[in-house]
């Protein structure tokens, strides 16, 4: 296991090495650059930032640059965009609402789908399988862009309960919006996958020698049927902790949390290089490092799986 | 600005008052005086030498204060300055401070903290992306130090004592003036930010000489602004507190509005006339100092129609600019036949023959210049209008097409991200694009200076007569004439069709009172509002 471990960690630096330098020169590749405005800036203007910001280099002396900041020192460089603060500051501004509001969102959102799965593929073709399977598609077929609008319009503007924007760390009624338009649709998938799983480890033969030695039901379903039926279930989590964590643009856009999946989406779109670097080495890490976890959590539940 | 030109030389000197809120006798005051504005986006600097947009500048003129601020008119009004003298070459101002004036830690402000702020905008070093503004003024050897080529303590400006402060010109600028306002030019503390370098922008280090002091910046959340005590009017300034709240949706703006988390909030395209006659008092639309064209490519880069002027004027002929303003805008904004601005100060548009007539008669005059210049159902004129990305870009070109098929000509659509459409305009890659100018200051060269063939001009149209206007422009006592003059030029010449004026229509409390409803650049001072009582 040890071994494995550290084989994939022997794998993930050069992965992230080479992420890092295909984002560095794809975006360097896009057509205009972070000064590239309206009104085009002198020539002695443009010569001057560039210089502060050393983008009068060639790209792969900026590349080596940034690199080595990068690896030596920690520093993601200044922001392009916002120039009164480091890549580090913006990051460290945004990634703590982001990773709050995801957390939340992922617990919530395998609680409730784990559980919806669960009893509706116990109650299979009942009243309660179909009222879950409802939900579910339901939830899935609204769009988070089409639902934050109506979260606001119902709990800001009809009943005034819920403020409609921003982040307070001090006041959880902020969190609860956001927390709601991001976890829906996860939910929904955690509730279909958890259930078409368990329906099929119900069926197979270890739970039907379980039932036949007299258990009841309830330790059935949870030492027998549960561990195997969440193996596709992880699989499925890994990937959605981490896009759930790093934020997504639209509850940035329309909750102004200030999280980091809008400047990630802003950094591409204003060539704000150094932010956008710095996002994509926060994603690529996290990505890497939880499909680490993944694996080995398979291996704690599977006792089949050997790596 | 004219009549200051027509009296050149004498010691000029402002016989108004100084502007903070002007709350008429009998006025009932709310007991809360807090106001919460509407952010699009984050303040992405609160460093007068490195903010670069609208919202930024809005929150950076509570925060500081330079030598002129404008009223709700959009006249120059004393700031840190209370006067100023003119020499006879009208090359050297030499402007009053007031005494009184302090920053928000108490020190006084001085000569030498215009001075600082002015040559570290024009510094290499800082890297500031409006250094071109320190340019833009003519003060001498701006352009030589930005260029390094000097240091900055050879820009042409000077404390001559704590109080008094000598700027020089390369060359007469008769809109100097009304440059003093804008957020470039505002004074730095040399103390604060060489004690705290990059981070004395933020809440708590900032010190600004304005009417307000930064107390909260929660990036892309919202920003607090508190009453400076320290500021030399602070007697006169009644709102105590403002948050500018980001919400990066204009409708979930409107909604955040209308449930009483924002006192003002931008009106999204198309629902003013409903807003209107819901609230009527409180939906408003005010003048904006931009205008909205479709840019030719004339360079030789650009299709070989359109260096035929009469395909130019064809196509902007058969622009219906009241269709896009009443059906499609419908925000008060004003269907444009010049570039300038039509509320610009001291600007007067010259008669235009095609306004007055017909859409019908403008349609059958581009078919015959079209015919004319050789094209028609045998040889069919095709091209590519580019926008970037934006549901109202998107529905004028759109429009736009319909309007230049009744002519026969076959327009595609090219919607690009902002970064391409900016970097295809100055490099003269596209046929006709979408393109948008906002002023700098009041007064219509600031529009006009685009079409100089040195000019921002992403068409590279070039006229010489336009260019010795626009020259004879910078010294002339009445301006007026030349502009009109200008103004005809693009008229026969069709360098862009323009297509409407600006408006920016709001939706504000009925008890915020101060907010400049006629003031084109819609530059608002907290300053000078205040909340009634309901």
């Amino acid at each position: 296991m040890f071994g494995f471990i550290l084989r994939r960690i022997g794998v993930a630096i050069p992965t992230l090495l080479l992420l890092i330098v295909a984002s560095f020169l794809l975006m360097h590749m896009a057509p205009g650059g972070p000064f590239t405005q309206e009104r085009a800036l002198p020539p002695q203007v443009l010569a001057n930032i560039n210089a502060k910001y050393g983008l009068d280099q060639p790209v792969l002396v900026q590349l080596w640059n940034y690199l080595s900041g990068v690896i030596f020192h920690f520093d993601f460089g200044p922001s392009f965009e916002y120039p009164d603060r480091t890549v580090n500051q913006v990051i460290a501004a945004g990634f703590p609402v982001t990773l709050t509001y995801g957390l939340i969102s992922f617990l919530f959102a395998v609680l409730v789908g784990c559980a919806l799965g669960t009893a509706a593929a116990i109650r299979h073709n009942s009243w309660l399988d179909y009222l879950a399977v409802g939900i579910s598609i339901g939830a899935q077929v609204l769009p988070n862009f089409v639902m934050a609008p109506i979260l606001v319009l119902l709990f800001t503007f009809t009943l005034g309960w819920l403020p409609g924007g921003g982040w307070s760390w001090s006041d959880p009624s902020f969190w609860i919006m956001p927390v709601i338009a991001l976890s829906t649709s996860y939910m929904a998938s955690i509730a279909r996958i958890t259930r078409a799983s368990m329906l099929e480890v119900l069926s197979s033969n270890h739970i039907r020698t379980a039932r036949a030695k007299g258990l009841p039901e309830r330790k059935v379903i949870l030492r027998h049927a549960l561990k195997p039926a969440l193996l596709p279930v992880i699989s499925y989590l890994g990937p959605a902790f981490v896009s759930m964590i790093t934020g997504s643009v639209v509850i940035d856009m329309y909750f102004s949390t200030g999280g980091i999946g809008k400047s990630f989406v802003d950094s591409a779109l204003n060539r704000d290089y150094a932010v956008m670097m710095g996002v994509t080495i926060l994603i690529g890490a996290l990505t890497i490092l939880f499909s680490l976890v993944v694996d080995i959590l398979y291996a704690w539940i599977d006792p089949k799986i050997r790596y | 600005m004219t009549k200051f030109l027509m009296t050149t030389a004498l010691a000029l000197s402002f016989a108004l008052p100084s502007l903070a809120a002007s709350v008429p006798e009998g006025t009932k005051l709310a007991e809360k005086q807090e106001y919460n504005f509407w952010l699009l986006d984050a303040i992405k600097s609160t460093d007068p030498a490195k903010n670069t947009d609208v919202e930024g500048s809005d929150v950076l003129r509570q925060l500081f204060e330079g030598l002129y601020n404008e009223d709700g008119t959009g006249a120059m009004v004393p700031g840190v300055a209370s006067d100023y003298t003119l020499s006879d070459d009208k090359l050297t101002y030499t402007f009053k401070l007031r005494p009184e004036a302090k920053w928000s830690n108490g020190d006084p402000v001085t000569a030498n903290d215009f001075v600082y702020g002015w040559r570290r905008v024009a510094d290499p070093a800082t890297a500031s992306e409006y250094a071109w503004f320190i340019e833009l003024m003519n003060i001498e050897n701006a352009t030589a130090v930005v260029k390094g080529e000097m240091t900055p303590d050879q820009l042409g400006v000077k404390a001559v004592d704590d109080h008094t402060l000598e700027v020089k010109l390369t060359t007469p600028t008769p809109y100097l003036i009304k440059t003093l306002a804008h957020t470039s030019t505002f004074p730095a503390n040399q103390k604060v930010i060489e004690a705290e370098g990059d981070a004395w922008t933020q809440p708590g280090k900032l010190v600004g000489n304005g009417a307000y002091t930064l107390t909260g910046h929660n990036l892309g959340v919202d920003i607090t602004l508190e009453k400076n005590d320290n500021y030399w009017d602070a007697a006169n300034t009644v709102i105590t507190k403002a948050t500018g709240i980001t919400v990066n949706d204009i409708n979930i703006g409107l909604t955040r509005y209308q449930s009483g988390e924002l006192d003002r909030v931008d009106i999204p395209a198309g629902q003013y006339p409903r807003l209107e006659a819901e609230s009527p008092d409180e939906a408003t639309s005010t003048p904006y100092a931009c205008s909205y064209a479709y840019v030719f490519n004339i360079s030789e880069k650009g299709p070989e129609a359109l260096k035929d002027v009469r395909v130019r004027k064809a196509l902007s002929l058969a622009v219906n600019r009241d269709v896009i303003v009443d059906k499609v805008l419908q925000g008060g904004q004003k269907p444009a036949w010049t570039w300038s601005h039509w509320a610009i100060e001291g600007f007067e548009a010259p008669e235009n023959a095609d306004q007055a007539k017909t859409q019908e008669e403008r349609i059958e005059e581009a078919k015959a210049l079209l015919a004319e210049a050789g094209y028609g159902p045998d040889k069919p004129l095709d091209l590519t209008i580019q926008y970037n990305t934006s549901e109202d870009h998107k529905k004028l070109a759109v429009a736009v097409q319909q309007f230049w098929k009744q002519l026969g000509v076959n327009v595609t659509l090219n919607n690009v991200e902002w970064k391409v459409h900016t970097d295809r305009l100055q490099n003269q890659d596209f046929e006709v694009a979408r393109y948008a100018w906002c002023g700098d200051f009041n007064e219509a060269s600031t529009f006009l200076d685009w079409f100089r063939t040195d000019g921002y001009n992403s068409g590279k149209w070039s006229n010489a007569e336009y260019d010795q206007l626009m020259a004879d422009a910078k010294t002339a006592a009445d301006t007026k004439p030349i502009y009109k003059r200008a103004e005809e030029i693009l008229a026969e010449e069709a360098p862009a069709a323009f297509v409407y004026h600006y408006a920016n229509a709001d939706m504000i409390k009925p008890d915020v009172k101060g907010l400049p409803l006629e003031n084109v650049m819609n530059t608002w001072y907290l300053k000078d509002m205040y909340r009634v009582a309901e």
